[in-house]
């Protein structure tokens, strides 16, 4: 026990923190690499539904994203307050059913996809939760046609309190 | 020339590489992308037939009209009382007449994967032959419409689910589809249990737009 007595006399060795700016650095490199600043701006309002049955979408690079959603204010002043659908980045700015460009979006996107992929595509529908459904059907009437036929229903988990009803 | 350039401090260099990180960290957002996954019918062929005669007692009419307002089989419904009329009208537990009829079938399972089933991996069982068609109006709110997807996707989760615990003692999500053997099990759990959900091409419902 005297041992450790003896030491405590001389007081504790200060750190040495000339590496801590090596590590912070590293660290502040390791996020900025991993940071992904979404790069389409999504030009409607969407806020999605809750639902308790929602799974992870796993491949991101086999996911193209279709919003619905009625536009954001500065978009509004060109197009109007009715909803609009967006493509990933580019926004359908025609009026009535986008059979169209819906079409040529499924052709576009699934040329960008390796052939082994090619029928795993998934569309994203990420849709706001007061939209009527009319536009919707006309979205997966085109979904259908161009054979993109496995889609995803973007929703946020809901959490039930009363556990599992029977 | 000869003169030295005097040292810099750097001991407020982790202050400022903190500062970065610290903004960083907050601004990023790990967002991970959720839903429910659906397949949708494939564009019927010019040629085919399209009224396909199906058995009154197998399909379970599911209407969402313009306001919103919840019809299964004829009759209004609360959305919370929906998963259990799904559930009993795939299992059709009393063998009831006015519920689906239930096939006799056989299902290969990988051999010894399980101390329920037989040596040989086949289970045989009945298997419900009920659809659910789903149908919305135009002016239905979506959010409303995936509410309704998602009891019914619930009920046919939890069927899988059910049977999954029972015969392999883990949970459905829990197999994993990169390994053959857990992707034969699901693709198994999925014959008997089928996702046998319609959707309706779209149409009009209770009145006009």
């Amino acid at each position: 026990m005297a041992k450790f007595r003896r030491k405590k006399g001389k007081g504790m060795a200060a750190i040495n923190t000339a590496s801590l700016p090596d590590i912070v650095f590293m660290l502040l490199f390791f996020f900025m690499v991993s940071t992904t600043m979404r790069e389409t701006e999504v030009q409607v309002k969407v806020t999605v539904p809750e639902a308790t049955e929602v799974k992870k979408l796993e491949k991101k690079s086999l996911v193209s994203y279709i919003y619905i959603g009625r536009p954001v204010a500065h978009v509004a002043r060109m197009y109007g307050t009715e909803p609009l659908v967006q493509l990933n980045d580019k926004l359908v700015s025609e009026e009535g059913i986008p059979f169209e460009s819906v079409q040529d979006f499924v052709l576009f996107e699934r040329e960008k996809l390796p052939e082994s992929d090619k029928n795993k595509m998934t569309m994203s529908l990420r849709i706001d939760q007061n939209i009527p459904m009319g536009k919707v059907d006309d979205v997966k009437q085109a979904l259908r046609r161009a054979r993109a036929l496995i889609i995803n229903y973007s929703a946020r988990k809901e959490y039930r309190t009363q556990g599992r009803q029977r | 020339m000869a003169r030295e350039t005097p040292e810099v401090n750097g001991g407020s260099l982790a202050d400022i590489a903190f500062l970065l990180l610290i903004f960083f960290l907050v601004t990023t957002t790990m967002d991970i992308d959720t839903g429910i996954t659906r397949q949708l019918p494939p564009e019927p062929e010019e040629d085919q037939i399209t009224d396909i005669k199906v058995n009154k007692r197998n399909v379970l009419v599911v209407l969402l009209n313009r306001s919103d307002r919840l019809m299964v089989g004829g009759a209004e419904m609360d959305r919370l009382d929906l998963k259990a009329k799904t559930l009993e009208f795939f299992t059709n537990p009393t063998n009831s007449q006015t519920l689906p009829v239930m096939e006799e079938t056989e299902v290969q399972f990988p051999p010894g994967s399980s101390s329920l089933l037989p040596p040989d991996g086949i289970w045989r069982g009945k298997v419900s032959k009920g659809v659910i068609s789903l149908q919305n109006d135009r002016s239905t709110t979506y959010g409303k419409y995936l509410q309704v997807q998602n009891e019914l996707v619930a009920a046919v989760n939890e069927l899988r689910n059910d049977f999954c615990n029972l015969y392999f003692d883990k949970d459905y999500d829990e197999l994993n589809t990169a390994i053959p053997n857990d992707e034969e099990i699901q693709s198994g759990i999925r014959q008997i249990y089928k996702m046998n959900i319609s959707e309706a091409d779209p149409k009009n419902i209770g009145g006009r737009n």
